[in-house]
């Protein structure tokens, strides 16, 4: 079943590339296609973020994985590269665990 | 179109300084398939898994967001339909390239798979269809090969650690969508609500151009251009219909604040009553709710103080000014990455002068 999740975004996601070049202008110029295709990535990301950080199963939990999201979100703020954000998110969390776990 | 008074009058754009950008910031990102390689290894996709995704799906935060749903068990479809709400902007981009790369039909499919965020921004931000061309087929070549071989690195890499929750790997999918979320929240997006513009707001493509592109080399060159002719071709306005667009589709920060809260919160309430990777999906309608909302606010206050109004409304005079709001978001972008303001000087006069000049002044 991973497999058919692959198969199927990958093909979902290349047509709607194609379908970018492929289509009349007319069709996605519309102001209010072109604000829902603009909030529509923001509130993904939005409830991913919530959902990898405080979901588990189906419950509701604050652990090691915010404080790391919240060294995340400074090293965000402080402008840090990419890869730092990632690395600092990653190092925090694993502290944190360690240090509890 | 306004393609020829962009071009007009100016010296031509050495195809070097373009291959350089354009090979810049595709190995920028490239190398940072390394992270979602050790984070789809560490979500517990296989390495071939791991690698299809980098080579079929190619945009960067919905390989992000499927895995991360898969990893906790949640129902591949839903998982799938997750990401693919994510990859929707990509077909932005590719109505802007259509008309500037001018592509036959026949190399469309092939270019297709490259038409992401970075890609775009690249091409976008070139004063012609042959730079644009040279532009995309370089970062588009380079960040493939990149983004591609780097998965693969982090993938064995993560495989090689074991449990991956020890290493705090799985918060390296959140920490990663951050990074992507908060540029759009301080309204960057905003300053182009053009087509390109919105949605290269969400770096996602391959998931990290913003951060990435903001401190990397060759993003710097393309980035304090593309945002300064936003601010150029917003506030000052453009042929081609673009300031009627802008007015309308004006977005007010707020509104990407309210979405991104309300899709928290729908995500976090609907977490016990439904399977895993279903509760993005609902959060998802929070985007059509928010717009429903400021729409019918809009009505409302625009039946009760019309618009020329000679009698100045200062409760809502602020609140209601598309340009002010606009000039104020363009302000935010300056000196921020390529992505989203790049859609601008696709077919803007003012962009390329402004686009020139940065260049110089990088150090």
């Amino acid at each position: 079943m991973i497999w058919a999740a692959i198969v199927v975004t990958a093909a979902g996601c290349y047509a709607v590339k194609l379908l970018g070049l492929s289509v009349p202008a007319a069709v996605l110029e519309r102001p209010l296609v072109r604000r829902l295709a603009a909030l529509v990535p923001i509130a993904a990301l939005a409830a991913l973020i919530a959902l990898q950080t405080f979901a588990d199963g189906r419950t509701l939990v604050v652990d090691a994985r915010a404080a790391g999201l919240a060294a995340a979100a400074v090293a965000l703020l402080l402008r840090a590269p990419f890869l730092v954000i990632v690395a600092v998110a990653v190092v925090v969390t694993a502290a944190v665990r360690a240090l509890t776990g | 179109m306004t393609r020829t008074s962009v071009q007009a009058g100016l010296p031509p754009k050495p195809r070097a300084a373009v291959v350089r950008d354009a090979l810049g910031v595709g190995t920028a990102v490239g190398l940072s398939g390394f992270a979602f390689g050790v984070t789809s290894a560490g979500a517990g996709m296989s390495v071939a898994q791991t690698c299809v995704l980098s080579l079929f799906v190619f945009t960067g935060a919905s390989q992000f967001a499927l895995v991360g749903a898969l990893g906790t068990g949640g129902n591949p479809l839903a998982a799938a339909a997750g990401a693919l709400l994510l990859g929707v902007r990509n077909a932005f981009y590719g109505l802007r390239l259509s008309q500037l790369l001018g592509l036959p039909a026949a190399v469309r499919p092939f270019a297709a798979q490259w038409v992401i965020d970075e890609t775009s921004a690249v091409a976008l931000a070139q004063p012609d269809r042959r730079l644009a061309r040279l532009g995309f087929t370089v970062t588009g070549a380079s960040l493939y090969a990149g983004w591609n071989i780097t998965t693969f690195l982090g993938a064995l890499g993560a495989s090689a650690l074991g449990d991956p929750a020890a290493w705090g790997l799985d918060v390296a999918g959140p920490a990663v969508f951050l990074a992507l979320l908060l540029p759009m929240l301080r309204g960057r997006s905003t300053a182009a609500s053009d087509a390109a513009g919105t949605d290269a707001a969400v770096p996602g493509g391959v998931a990290d151009q913003r951060p990435i592109a903001t401190t990397g080399p060759a993003g710097t060159g393309t980035s304090g251009g593309t945002a300064r002719s936003t601010v150029g071709s917003t506030v000052g306005g453009t042929p081609g219909g673009t300031p009627g667009g802008t007015a309308r589709s004006t977005a007010f920060p707020w509104q990407e604040a309210a979405v991104a809260a309300l899709a928290v919160v729908l995500a976090l309430a609907c977490v016990p009553f439904v399977p895993a990777g279903v509760p993005v999906l609902v959060a998802v309608l929070a985007a059509p709710a928010v717009l429903a909302v400021s729409r019918l606010r809009a009505r409302h206050s625009s039946r009760r103080s019309p618009r020329h109004s000679s009698r100045r409304s200062p409760r809502h005079s602020s609140r209601r000014s598309p340009r002010l709001s606009a000039g104020h978001s363009a302000g935010h972008s300056a000196g921020h990455s390529a992505g989203h303001s790049a859609g601008h000087s696709a077919g803007h006069s003012a962009p390329r002068s402004a686009r020139r000049s940065p260049r110089g002044e990088r150090r």
